[in-house]
């Protein structure tokens, strides 16, 4: 009896690994198989030369430029505008809170972490919509799928900065408060430099949550072709929206590769992003460890 | 460093209180956006009809019964899935295999959502396809399949870690005794771990609700309900992705505020469970040490 159950255990479990990890794989080498060929120069720039592209001289039609550039700019306004509100409620939860209002306050930031990303984009769009009725030049925008892209992210920085924070072992507090340090001083001098490596694993994993969206910009300004932004109030593209839209519209076997290519840079990027901040999380435990 | 004081405190909470206040006006807005829709007899017929916009027909109940099929099946797949995977990383792998399936689950949950969609058209659907030789492989099974392999890696690390935090003086205690692999497994961890499970299980269930881009690019968006895992069906996320219509005062339009509203009652109510089950568990241990 035991031993058919062990054997039955192990049989299942063993396929179970090999189904997940076989089915990654299969994920991995199937765009490698179609994207790889696509990466090259002309992939991102077309046919335009490159020089005369990067100093904006010439539109880029027929590459990947004005995607990647768009989504660049969507992570710079998103993090701009959303670690600022993270750092400090993340700092306001570890370090300020009561007892009462803590408890609150990350029940409030849990029910935005639980939101629907494309629910996100529905409260961008409608905040358009509210918007336009008192300034009519405001159209779904970089800006707005920004700012909604940092609404987004909020709730990781949050949570990142206050475990960074709340982690770091409590003799640091009682030593800064024996020299007679208070506790803004304590917070400024010790705990954030002490937690920075957390905070920052946080933020690379909100940039590739910012880069990777796609139902957030798809109700807030993204178009398949715009060019490079020339404002934060015009229609801009994106990388995660072209491969989108290349999978349901491409007309030839060329605009299907480059939607190959565009999954796979995508997909690298978003693994070292992944890596990176595994990394520097790595790092900081290494070094409490120590402690 | 007085004046570091009296600015500090202020200043963090004021960023708390906006971050809370912009989760607050996420609901509010769609409520009043989609106010119109919330007369009696109309929250009846938007819940319950047919979506059919030339007949005048505007019910989203296809489409609910699309993301509750879709979700469904998915949690099917994933759940023996990730239980297999956890016990075979935390029992019974080597070492070594071990961490090389832990951190290639952990690469995983940072692949876009896009990325799945993206490979799932040109791989998985002309694979079911020529399978099941029905429909356009579009289907509840194809985008299951790709929802499972989403959901599977969060509810996977969720469940090691409620593994590890299993106390290893149970698990000495087993030993000592003579305890076998399988009454470890099924006496020990298994019930050690009940809470970390039901966690992993509505955390996936929560990111399966909210996936917006597999449903919309794999499950055929058809906007009939579903009768078989083969046919196609439109979930409340792609409804509201795919309805921009022109024309905002529509009935058309209103019904994406629906969808929205019901997808942040859903997940608010995930959060919630998610808390009560975590209080229970922490006030359990608590009284248990004392």
């Amino acid at each position: 009896m035991t031993r058919l159950f062990d054997l039955l255990l192990y049989a299942f479990t063993w396929l179970c690994g090999l189904i997940l990890v076989g089915a990654f794989g299969t994920l991995v080498v199937f765009l490698l198989i179609n994207g790889l060929l696509a990466l090259d120069f002309e992939l991102i720039f077309g046919s335009t030369a490159i020089g005369d592209a990067l100093f904006l001289k010439r539109v880029v039609i027929d590459g990947l430029l004005p995607a990647i550039v768009g989504t660049c700019l969507l992570i710079i306004i998103a993090l701009g505008t959303a670690l600022p509100l993270g750092l400090g409620a993340g700092i306001y939860l570890a370090e300020y809170a009561g007892k009462i209002s803590k408890s609150f306050f990350s029940l409030i930031f849990d029910l935005l972490a639980g939101v629907p990303s494309i629910v996100i984009g529905l409260f961008g769009f409608s905040l358009t919509l509210y918007l336009h009725k008192h300034f009519t030049s405001i159209m779904p925008c970089l800006l707005i799928s920004g700012l909604a892209l940092g609404l987004l992210v909020l709730p990781y920085l949050i949570r990142s900065t206050q475990t960074a924070l709340e982690e770091l072992p409590t003799t640091l507090r009682l030593t800064a408060a024996a020299l007679g340090a208070d506790q803004a001083a304590t917070l400024r001098f010790v705990l954030l430099p002490q937690a920075v490596s957390g905070i920052f694993s946080g933020i690379i994993l909100a940039i590739g949550r910012a880069a990777e969206d796609t139902a957030v910009i798809m109700l807030t300004g993204v178009v398949a072709t715009a060019g490079i932004p020339r404002s934060l109030f015009s229609n801009y593209e994106a990388l995660p929206f072209y491969i989108y839209y290349t999978a349901s519209q491409f007309r030839n076997q060329q605009e299907l590769q480059r939607g190959f290519g565009a999954a796979l840079i995508l997909l690298i990027l978003c693994a070292l992003l992944f890596t990176l901040a595994g990394l520097v999380r790595k790092k900081v435990s290494k070094r409490l460890m120590a402690k | 460093m007085k004046r570091s004081v009296r600015v500090g405190r202020p200043l963090v909470l004021a960023a708390t209180a906006v971050g809370s206040l912009l989760t607050l006006a996420i609901f509010a807005f769609m409520m009043m956006l989609g106010r119109p829709l919330f007369s009696d007899h109309s929250l009846n017929l938007l819940l319950t009809q047919a979506w059919a916009p030339d007949r005048g027909l505007y019910g989203i109940f296809p489409f609910i019964c699309g993301t509750l099929s879709l979700v469904g099946l998915s949690l099917l797949i994933a759940f023996p899935l990730s239980l297999g995977n956890a016990i075979l990383i935390h029992l019974l792998a080597p070492r070594r295999l071990a961490r090389f399936l832990h951190q290639t689950i952990k690469l995983m949950t940072g692949v876009p959502t896009v990325v799945y969609g993206f490979v799932g058209i040109f791989f998985l659907v002309p694979l079911i396809r020529e399978w099941f030789f029905r429909g356009s492989g579009m289907c509840i099974l194809s985008a299951s399949l790709l929802l499972a392999m989403l959901i599977s890696p969060t509810m996977i690390l969720v469940f090691l870690e409620s593994f590890a935090a299993i106390p290893t003086a149970h698990i000495r205690a087993l030993e000592a005794l003579g305890g076998t692999r399988r009454q470890k497994l099924v006496h020990v961890i298994l019930p050690g771990a009940k809470t970390g499970i039901i966690t992993g299980l509505l955390l996936a269930l929560g990111r399966a609700l909210g996936d917006t881009m597999i449903a919309l690019m794999v499950a055929g968006n058809a906007t009939a309900a579903p009768e078989s895992v083969l046919d196609s069906v439109r979930t409340l996320t792609a409804h509201i992705a795919l309805v921009m219509a022109a024309d905002f005062d529509s009935m058309e339009f209103k019904t994406i505020f629906a969808c929205g509203i019901i997808l942040y009652l859903w997940t608010a109510l995930l959060t919630l469970s998610l808390r009560y089950i975590h209080y229970n568990s922490t006030k359990l241990s608590h009284d248990q040490t004392f």
